[in-house]
């Protein structure tokens, strides 16, 4: 049987609830979380500042540097604390899919820090990441040509769908279960990061990228909103 | 050799690339000699070393009986992880793996893993305490360019040419340095290839030398495989800062699959060899 139902109701094409707020660290020159769903991120930025150590400075241009990790207990089976080969990956993929919307030439031998943290997860995690960071920049005010927006897609059995949940990652029937996470300019059809892992042949692949520059297009639209209502109160 | 290439050479790589030439003569979507031996190292329970022109990587397969994970209780585990090592190219250093050596391992391994090709549920010895556990260790011999491919194709050489060690089901232990004639529970028709396309300009090429790899501006990796019947992508990463506009990886996902279709079957006999 095709997968045609989703566990949660929603329609093939629909990413879960989406929140974003901005400002939510205040020691922080920028932060935001993003949630899709059960999964939340938070994201702080700090810079641009010197960068130390010293060698690692550009005299060309600021430098971009990401952290991504989950809290201990924001997954089933704790997580041990501290960085892994597949934090080390991530934090790497969310700095190039920002590095590229990013213009830090104003700013050499800076180094601009994008902390992110897990705080509870279901699937997705880096697409929530990399979408709280993108707003946390913005808020800092580091100039940028264009907003990023991540979303995964998924295809389940031969079935291709938006923001995949933890449970839909496990499936198993058919083809079972592939992912594919990927960043996009919000302006510009330009990928900023491309990753998967499964098994989709080349047509769905192509295609699974055009749902996914559909669908960050509403995912856009709350980050637009959330920057929106943050310039709002601000007025105040 | 071996120093950062210069901005003058980088200029002239991109160049010739306009006209689909490059430095060696080569076209390009084309590999350099590609030599594949394996049983290079004797204690290993399975190993190969492949050069690609004067790159040279070699794998080795180690097993060993370890406790399986709490949600996969009837399945084997697999590890892989690749040393980009000091002896191999000025540029790398002593000490533990950088990202560049993760991303390859996890990059490698995600090809391997999502192929299906491993059977990972023979690997079960008693459910919920005992499995077999892999580990694909891959390091560099010599770095001239493309370790990550040539680092699949020797994994993928090293699984097939692996012996299981024999077992002594009374104590639970492995008698390392003794062999069962019994191979990895492996499906041969499955055959991954890692091919990581390197863009220059408004170009792509593969398995570029150093300097061409210094040259490109981002890279994507697709590891693809056949899978009944049909070409399966398993994985991609796309790498570096640069961006890639979505026609570009529509063409990128083509020309992986065609370079995927003409290189496997040559692959598959090299490796039979």
């Amino acid at each position: 049987m095709a997968y045609t139902k989703r566990p949660d109701g929603r329609k093939l094409d629909e990413a879960r609830n989406m929140t974003a707020e901005i400002g939510v660290i205040p020691n922080a020159d920028g932060s935001a979380k993003f949630s899709f769903g059960d999964t939340i991120a938070i994201a702080a930025v700090y810079g641009p500042k010197t960068m130390h150590p010293q060698h690692k400075q550009n005299p060309q241009r600021g430098v971009l540097r990401c952290t991504y990790d989950m809290l201990s207990f924001s997954v089933t089976e704790r997580k041990r604390p501290g960085p892994s080969r597949r934090s080390q990956e991530i934090s790497k993929i969310i700095e190039w899919s920002l590095s590229p919307v990013l213009d830090l030439e104003e700013f050499p031998n800076t180094v601009v820090d994008v902390h992110i943290m897990i705080t509870q997860a279901n699937a997705s995690t880096r697409c929530a990441a990399i979408n709280a960071a993108a707003l946390a920049l913005a808020q800092a005010g580091i100039p940028m040509k264009d907003l990023v927006t991540s979303v995964s897609i998924g295809k389940l059995d031969k079935t291709l769908v938006v923001d995949v949940t933890k449970e839909e990652e496990d499936y198993k029937e058919g083809e079972g279960a592939t992912d594919i996470a990927m960043t996009l300019m919000s302006n510009n059809d330009e990928i900023t990061s491309l990753q998967l892992d499964g098994k989709i042949p080349p047509q769905a692949l192509k295609e699974a990228i055009r749902l996914g520059r559909a669908a960050t297009k509403k995912i856009h639209e709350v980050q637009v909103g959330a920057l929106k209502a943050y310039i709002e109160e601000n007025k105040k | 050799m071996n120093i950062e290439e210069t901005n003058l050479t980088q200029r002239r790589i991109s160049e010739h690339l306009l006209k689909g030439r490059r430095f060696d003569g080569r076209k390009p979507l084309e590999l350099r000699k590609l030599e594949i031996t394996t049983g290079v190292s004797k204690n290993a329970e399975g190993s190969a070393r492949v050069k690609l022109g004067n790159t040279e990587v070699v794998a080795g397969i180690k097993l060993n009986v370890a406790t399986p994970y709490p949600n996969e209780e009837e399945s084997g585990t697999m590890m892989t992880t690749v040393e980009l090592t000091p002896l191999s190219s000025s540029r790398y250093e002593l000490g533990p793996p950088r990202f560049d050596a993760i991303e390859v391992a996890r990059i490698i391994d995600r090809g391997l893993r999502e192929s299906g090709m491993i059977d990972f549920k023979k690997l079960c010895i008693t459910p919920g305490e005992k499995v077999w556990s892999i580990f694909v260790d891959i390091f560099s011999i010599n770095d001239d360019g493309n370790v990550m491919d040539a680092a699949g194709i020797a994994a993928l050489a090293a699984l097939r040419s692996a012996k299981m060690p024999k077992y002594d089901k009374e104590t639970g232990k492995v008698l390392f340095g003794e062999w069962t004639e019994d191979k990895l529970p492996l499906n041969e028709e499955i055959t991954p290839i890692n091919l990581t396309f390197h863009k220059i300009g408004d170009n792509f090429l593969i398995d570029p030398t150093a300097a061409e790899e210094d040259s490109a501006e981002s890279r994507i990796s697709l590891a693809l495989s056949n899978w009944e019947g049909q070409v399966m992508v398993n994985s991609v990463q796309k790498s570096n800062e640069a961006e890639l506009s979505i026609l570009k990886a529509e063409e990128v996902i083509d020309l992986a699959e065609k370079t995927f279709k003409e290189l496997s079957e040559r692959i598959n006999t090299d490796i039979r060899k």
